[in-house]
C-alpha cells in the first residue's frame, strides 16, 4: 500500500496519531496502514555488536529489558520520562523518529548512542545514521513507501552519559530542553532537543570538550551554543530560557570534563 | 464512616451524564464567535452539508428573554447579533451523529465586523473600548475603618508592594454535559452542575416556563470546584432549545478543550498593598486595591470582589483599614466562580506581603504574624469582633512545629551554603476563610430541607445540595443518622431533582456541611417531633414510629422540614460594608517547603504543613481529603497552571499545554486539624472546602524568596519568571 | 468490519468503523461506561484499560488495533478487592476513579516494579484533581500490603 498509494500513514502504537481524534474531523479523511500486526517487528534483540530495536519495539519493553538498563541507561531514562506509563507501554521509538517533532523524548538518546534507522521499502533496505536522517522541521529522510524497521544501536563502552529533559512538570510533559550527552572511545556526542526544527548534534559544543576549553561560567557557553541551536519562543518557553537553561546544564552537568583533551 | 457511594465509584457504576443510556438522542454542539467585539454581519452555512438534516436553534427560537438569569441580566443565551468575547455562544446544531455534528459546525462561518477589544483589565480603556457604563468598572466596593490616610502618614515605616495572580482553569476531570428531554409536557434537564435551582431559574426566565413543566436533575458530578456553579446554566438552556426545536432528546457534552477555551476560569487580580507599621512590625494603617477582570459579563464578579475585600487584610488586628475593590469588564471569556472565590487571591497578595514586610523591616516572619495576629475581642476590617475562643497562634505554633521550621531553616543555610545548584527554603502563610454567604446572602437564600419518613421506617433526606467528590452524601448521611439514632443503612440521599427537594441553597461557600448539614438536623428534629416523638428517641424507637405513622396515615407523605434561621447576634450592612461578614471564620497556618534548581530554575515543593482550626471535623478522611485537594490545587495555581491568552480566550486549551500537577509533582500533604467546635454549624463544623487554596502559593513564593533571596511578586511563578527574577 | 478479541476474559465478535477509538466502542457500542474520557489526548489517563495485561489510554487506540489482542476494563475488577482503595480515600468525585484503578490494580499485580519506580511515578498518568493524590498512594500502599511489595510512595 505504502508503494503505490505513498500516501497511506503508517500507525504503530497511536500516541501521536490518535491525539484529540475526535476533534481532527479532517485526519479522519486519510489513509492508515495498521502496522501492529507485524509481530517481527515488535520485540528487541542484543547481538554480539549491537542493540537492535524493533520497528514496533516500545518504551516500555527497553523499560523491562534488564540488559539495556545496564548498558543503555540513557533509553531506561529517557523511556521512563515519556508521558507515563500508559504511553510508555504503546509508544514506540520509530514511532518518535518518524514523528519528527523536535520537542521528541526518544530520539535524543538513540543520537547520542550513535544509532541507525533501518528503513524497508519494496526497492530494498536503507540505513540511514539517524544524526543524518532529519533536513528540517518535520523533514526526514524517509521517502513514503519506507518503513522504519528497525534501530541499530552498537554496543559501546561508555566513560560518561546523561539525559536531561526540563519539562514544566516531572511526568507527561513536552520537553521545553532536552538534552543527550554520552562519551566514549568514538568521542563526544551532544544532542539537544527543542532548540531547533530538528533534534541535532552540536557539533560546536563537542569541538569545545574535545579541545579541552574551560568555561568560567554557563554564561561562558552561551556564543557556542549560538552556533549549533536557534531555539524560539513558543507556547511552552522561550528562546531566553531554553538557551540559558541548557548552557547552565551542559556547564554544571559536565563540570569534570571541561578543561580536559579527549 | 466510609464514602458512601465509594464502591459505585471505584468500580465504574456510577454514571455521570454521558453514561447514561438515553433512547434516540441527538448530540448538541455550539457555533462560537471567532472574534473578541463585534457586530455580527453574516452567519454563513457551508454548501458541503445538507442543512435540512440538523437542528438549528438561534436567538430567535428563545421563547422568553434571551438571558441567562443570575445577578445581572446582561448575558445572553446565544448572542443576537453582537459578541463580546471570543468562543461567545451563537449557532447550535444538533444530529444523531456526533461526527456529523463536530463537521457542522466547522461549516458555519460566523463573520464578525471587529471592533476596538478591551483585554488588559490592569490598565485604563480607551474611549472607543467603553461598553459597560462609563469606565468598564462592573463594581466598586468599598470596606473602611478609622482613618487610614492619617494613620498612614503618622506612621514610622510604611511598606508598599503589588501583586498579580493568573486566572486558573478548574479541570474537573469530567467534563461539562447536560442531556434535555421532554417527558410528557415537562421539560427535564440533567447533568453535571453544583446548584440544580439555579439551572431552574435560569431555564423558567429564558424559556418562560413554569414549575412543574421544568425539572432539573443533578447527575453525579465529576468534579466542580466552582465551574459548575453558574456555567451550567448556559448548557442547560443550550441543550433544551436545541431538543424543544428538535423534538428529540439531546446530549450536549463538552469537548475538553472547548470546556477550558469557553467556560469560566478564575478572576486575575492585581493587588496593592500600602501598610504602615511600628519599627517592631505592628501593623498601624493597611491600605489596600483589589482589581479584578471580570471578563465580558457580570456573572458572579460582584460577589467574588465582596470576598476578595473582605479578606485583603489578612486575619490580623488593625484600627485603620481602607480596602477598595473594582471588577473590571473586559473582551475575555468571562471569569467565574472557582474555589476561594476572592480569597485566594487577595490572601496570596496580603501573605506575600507580609514576608515583604518582614523582610523590610528586618523581622522574623513569624514574629510579624505573632504580633498581628487576631486575638478574641479585636475586629476585623469590616469591624466583626472576633470572639470565637480559637488560640490562632496555637494553629501557627503546631504547623511550625509538624514542618521542624526552626530547624529547617538551619538544615537549609547549611545545605544552600555548600550545593552548586540546588537551594532550599521554607514559607509560611497564615489564612483564614468565611464560610456561608456573606452578611444577609444566607438569609436571601432562604434555604430548606426536608428528611422524609419511609414506610419502612427509614429516613429520605431531600435537599438540593449535591456530591461532587466533597462527601455531601457521606456527611448527610451520618448527620441524620446520629441525629435520630439510625444506622447508615436506614438513611438515603435523595437525588437531586427539583421536582422532589426543595431549595436549599447552591453547593458553594464552603456552606454545605456547616449550614445545610444543620438544615438536616433541624428537620430530623422536626420529623420525629412530627411522629409524637420528643428530641431523646433514637434508633428502633424512630423507626417504629415512623412506620407506625405510615400505618395510620396510607399514602400521605411524611417529612420534617427546616428553614434557615440567621445564628443570633450577627449583623451586616451591605451599603457601608461593615459588621459581620461570616457567622465563623475557619484559621489556618500552612508551612511549605521549596527546593529550587538554579539550573532550571524549575521550584519543586518536597514538603507540605497544612494546620486548620475547622470547628469540628465531622469525617477525618472526607475532610483530610478535601484539604490535601486544596492543596495540590494551589501548588498547581503557583507553579505550573498558567493561562495563555489569545484575543482574550485560552490559546493552550489542552492538558499538555495547561498543566495541572501529577502524582509525581507534589509531596505528601501533611495534614493536622485543631478543633473548637462552632456552636451555630452542624456538629460544631465550619466550613472547609475552600479554606486549603488561599495558603499554598503564598507559603510556596514566601518559601522560594527564602531559598533563593528573589522578591516574586506574581503567580504562576514559572521557571521562566524565576529566570527572569534570579538573573 | 468485523474484529474479535477476547474482552473482560469472553471472546467478543464486533461490528466497527476503520475509525473507532476503543474508547467509544467500550462506552457507546458496548455500554461499559466505567471506562471515561477526560482529555482524548492521553494526557489524563481516565480511559486506562489493560491491552494483553499493560494499562493504556484507550482514547489513543484505535478499536480495529485490539483485533486478536486482550482487553480488560474496570467491570473485570473484583469489587471486593478494592477495600483498601475505600478506606484510604482514593476516590472523591470518581472522574478520574476507574482509569486511577485500573493502574493501581496493575501496580499491585506487579510489586516488583517498586524495585525500579515508586508509587507517585508509576500513578503520573492518571490525573486527579480532587485528591491531591495522597489518598491514591496510600491506598496503592495498602493494596501491596499482604502482597510482600515495598511500601515505597
Amino acid at each position: 500500500m505504502l508503494a503505490s498509494d505513498g500516501a497511506a500513514i503508517p500507525m504503530a502504537g497511536g500516541t501521536d496519531l490518535l491525539v484529540h481524534w475526535p476533534v481532527h474531523v479532517e485526519a479522519h479523511e486519510r489513509t492508515y496502514v495498521d502496522l501492529s500486526p507485524l509481530d517481527p517487528l515488535k520485540p528487541l534483540r542484543w547481538t554480539a555488536d549491537e542493540l537492535l530495536l524493533g520497528g514496533l519495539t516500545t518504551y516500555w519493553d527497553v523499560i523491562r529489558d534488564a540488559r539495556a538498563g545496564e548498558e543503555f541507561p540513557l533509553l531506561v531514562d529517557a523511556a521512563r520520562q515519556v508521558g507515563a506509563i500508559q504511553i510508555q507501554a504503546r509508544g514506540t521509538w520509530a514511532g518518535n523518529i518518524v514523528n519528527a517533532s523536535p520537542a521528541a523524548d526518544g530520539v535524543p538518546v538513540l543520537m547520542a548512542y550513535d544509532a541507525v534507522v533501518v528503513l524497508e521499502s519494496r526497492r530494498g533496505r536503507e540505513e540511514v545514521p539517524l544524526d543524518r536522517f532529519y533536513s528540517g522541521y518535520k523533514q526526514m529522510q524517509r521517502r513514503p513507501d519506507q518503513l522504519v524497521v528497525g534501530i541499530r544501536i552498537p554496543r559501546r563502552r561508555y566513560a560518561y552519559q546523561v539525559f536531561e529533559k526540563i519539562g514544566a512538570r516531572r511526568a507527561q510533559a513536552i520537553a521545553k530542553v532536552g538534552l543527550a550527552v554520552t562519551r566514549s572511545g568514538a568521542g563526544w556526542r551532544v544532542v539537544a532537543a527543542s532548540v531547533a526544527p530538528t533534534i541535532r548534534r552540536c557539533p560546536a559544543v563537542e569541538r569545545l570538550l574535545e579541545t579541552g576549553a574551560a568555561p568560567e561560567g554557563p554564561d561562558d557557553l552561551l556564543p557556542t551554543i549560538a552556533q549549533d541551536v536557534a531555539p524560539i519562543d513558543d507556547i511552552r518557553s522561550s528562546a531566553h530560557y531554553r538557551t540559558r537553561v541548557m548552557a547552565r546544564v551542559l556547564y554544571h552537568d559536565l563540570r569534570d570534563f571541561w578543561g580536559q583533551r579527549a | 464512616m466510609k464514602r458512601r457511594e465509594a464502591l459505585a465509584k471505584l468500580t465504574g457504576r456510577e454514571r455521570y451524564v454521558d453514561d447514561l443510556p438515553l433512547e434516540g438522542f441527538l448530540w448538541g454542539m455550539t457555533v462560537r464567535s471567532p472574534a473578541p467585539r463585534g457586530r455580527v454581519t453574516a452567519i454563513r452555512f457551508g454548501k458541503d452539508v445538507d442543512w435540512s438534516q440538523f437542528v438549528v436553534v438561534d436567538h430567535r427560537d428563545i421563547p422568553g428573554p434571551n438571558v441567562v438569569a443570575l445577578i445581572e441580566q446582561d448575558q445572553p443565551v446565544l448572542a443576537a447579533g453582537y459578541v463580546r468575547h471570543v468562543h461567545e455562544p451563537v449557532l447550535l446544531l444538533a444530529h444523531a451523529s456526533r461526527e456529523a455534528v463536530r463537521r457542522a459546525v466547522r461549516s458555519v462561518e460566523v463573520a464578525v465586523a471587529p471592533e476596538s477589544p478591551a483585554l488588559d483589565f490592569r490598565v485604563p480603556p480607551a474611549p472607543d473600548q467603553i461598553q459597560y457604563g462609563s469606565d468598564n468598572v462592573i463594581k466598586h466596593l468599598k470596606i473602611e475603618k478609622g482613618e487610614v490616610e492619617r494613620a498612614l502618614a503618622g506612621a514610622p515605616v510604611v511598606v508598599s508592594g503589588t501583586y498579580e495572580t493568573g486566572a486558573q482553569e478548574h479541570v474537573y476531570l469530567e467534563t461539562q454535559g447536560m442531556i434535555a428531554y421532554l417527558e410528557g409536557d415537562v421539560l427535564v434537564v440533567k447533568g453535571s452542575m453544583q446548584c440544580p435551582y439555579y439551572v431552574l431559574k435560569a431555564l423558567q426566565h429564558a424559556l418562560a416556563r413554569e414549575e412543574p413543566l421544568v425539572r432539573v436533575i443533578q447527575t453525579p458530578t465529576g468534579g466542580g470546584f466552582g465551574g459548575k456553579e453558574e456555567f451550567p446554566s448556559h448548557i442547560a438552556l443550550h441543550a433544551a432549545l436545541l431538543a424543544l426545536k428538535g423534538g428529540r432528546p439531546v446530549k450536549l457534552i463538552y469537548d475538553r478543550g472547548e470546556d477550558m477555551a469557553a467556560t469560566t476560569k478564575r478572576h486575575p487580580a492585581l493587588v496593592r498593598h500600602r501598610t504602615g507599621l511600628t519599627r517592631d512590625g505592628r501593623l498601624v494603617a493597611q491600605d489596600i486595591e483589589v482589581v479584578i477582570d471580570g471578563g465580558a459579563y457580570v456573572t458572579l464578579s460582584p460577589v467574588v470582589l465582596s470576598r476578595a475585600i473582605i479578606h485583603a487584610a489578612g486575619p490580623y488586628a488593625c484600627d485603620h483599614v481602607r480596602i477598595t475593590g473594582r471588577a473590571m469588564f473586559t473582551n475575555a471569556v468571562p471569569f467565574g466562580a472557582f474555589r476561594g472565590f476572592g480569597a485566594p487571591q487577595s490572601q496570596f497578595a496580603g501573605e506575600r506581603h507580609m514576608d515583604v514586610i518582614a523582610g523590610t523591616l528586618g523581622i522574623d516572619p513569624v514574629e510579624l504574624r505573632r504580633v498581628n495576629l487576631l486575638r478574641d475581642g479585636q475586629t476585623t476590617a469590616t469591624g466583626q469582633v472576633v470572639r470565637d475562643g480559637t488560640d490562632r497562634l496555637a494553629v501557627m505554633e503546631r504547623a511550625l512545629e509538624l514542618s521542624r521550621y526552626r530547624e529547617k531553616q538551619r538544615e537549609h543555610a547549611a545545605f544552600n551554603a555548600t550545593h552548586a545548584t540546588l537551594r532550599r527554603g521554607s514559607g509560611l502563610a497564615t489564612f483564614y476563610h468565611g464560610a456561608g454567604f456573606t452578611g444577609g446572602g444566607e438569609v436571601a437564600l432562604k434555604s430548606r430541607l426536608r428528611v422524609a419518613g419511609s414506610p419502612d421506617g427509614g429516613v429520605e433526606v431531600l435537599s438540593a445540595n449535591i456530591e461532587m467528590g466533597q462527601g455531601t452524601l457521606t456527611v448527610f448521611t451520618e448527620l441524620a443518622a446520629a441525629r435520630l439514632g439510625l444506622a447508615p443503612e436506614d438513611v438515603t440521599i435523595a437525588e437531586a431533582d427539583t421536582g422532589r427537594v426543595p431549595n436549599s441553597g447552591p453547593t458553594v461557600a464552603s456552606r454545605t456541611t456547616m449550614i445545610v448539614g444543620g438544615l438536616v438536623e433541624r428537620a430530623a428534629d422536626d420529623l420525629r417531633r412530627r411522629v409524637g416523638l420528643d428530641d431523646s428517641a433514637r434508633g428502633a424507637a424512630v423507626k417504629r414510629a415512623i412506620g407506625q405513622w405510615h400505618r395510620e396515615h396510607p399514602g400521605e407523605p411524611l417529612f420534617g422540614e427546616a428553614a434557615y434561621e440567621a445564628p443570633p447576634g450577627i449583623t451586616w450592612d451591605d451599603k457601608t460594608y461593615r459588621g459581620d461578614a461570616y457567622g465563623a471564620f475557619a484559621w489556618a497556618a500552612y508551612v511549605a517547603e521549596v527546593e529550587v534548581d538554579l539550573r532550571t530554575c524549575s521550584t519543586r515543593v518536597i514538603d507540605f504543613v497544612a494546620v486548620q482550626e475547622v470547628g469540628k471535623v465531622l469525617n477525618p478522611t472526607l475532610a483530610t481529603g478535601q484539604v490535601q485537594g486544596g492543596v495540590v490545587q494551589g501548588i498547581g495555581w503557583a507553579l505550573m497552571e498558567e493561562c495563555k491568552w489569545r484575543d482574550g480566550a485560552m490559546a493552550n486549551n489542552q492538558l499538555t499545554n495547561y498543566l495541572i500537577p501529577t502524582s509525581d509533582d507534589v509531596p505528601s500533604v501533611r495534614v493536622a486539624f485543631l478543633e473548637n467546635p462552632y456552636p451555630h454549624g452542624a456538629g460544631g463544623a465550619k466550613g472547609l472546602g475552600e479554606l486549603p487554596i488561599d495558603g499554598p502559593a503564598p507559603a510556596i513564593l514566601n518559601a522560594v524568596a527564602r531559598a533563593t533571596g528573589v522578591d516574586p511578586r506574581a503567580i504562576p511563578l514559572t521557571p521562566e519568571r524565576l529566570m527572569e527574577l534570579l538573573d | 468490519m468485523e474484529i474479535s478479541l477476547t474482552l473482560n476474559g469472553s471472546p467478543v465478535s464486533l461490528t466497527i468503523n476503520p475509525g473507532d477509538r476503543l474508547l467509544d466502542t467500550l462506552r457507546y457500542q458496548l455500554a461499559l461506561t466505567g471506562t471515561k474520557e477526560g482529555c482524548g489526548e492521553g494526557e489524563c489517563g481516565a480511559c486506562t484499560v489493560y491491552l494483553d495485561g499493560l494499562p493504556v489510554n484507550s482514547c489513543l487506540i484505535p478499536t480495529y488495533q485490539v483485533r486478536g489482542h486482550r482487553v480488560e476494563t474496570v467491570e473485570s475488577l473484583d469489587p471486593g478487592a478494592l477495600e483498601p482503595f475505600e478506606r484510604c480515600g482514593a476516590t472523591q468525585c470518581g472522574a478520574c476513579t476507574p482509569g486511577v484503578v485500573m493502574t493501581a490494580w496493575w501496580i499491585r499485580q506487579h510489586p516488583e516494579l517498586l524495585g525500579t519506580h515508586s508509587i507517585r511515578e508509576l500513578m503520573a498518568g492518571n490525573l486527579c484533581r480532587c485528591t491531591g493524590y495522597d489518598g491514591i498512594v496510600d491506598s496503592v500502599a495498602e493494596a501491596l500490603r499482604g502482597t510482600g511489595g515495598k511500601r515505597e510512595t
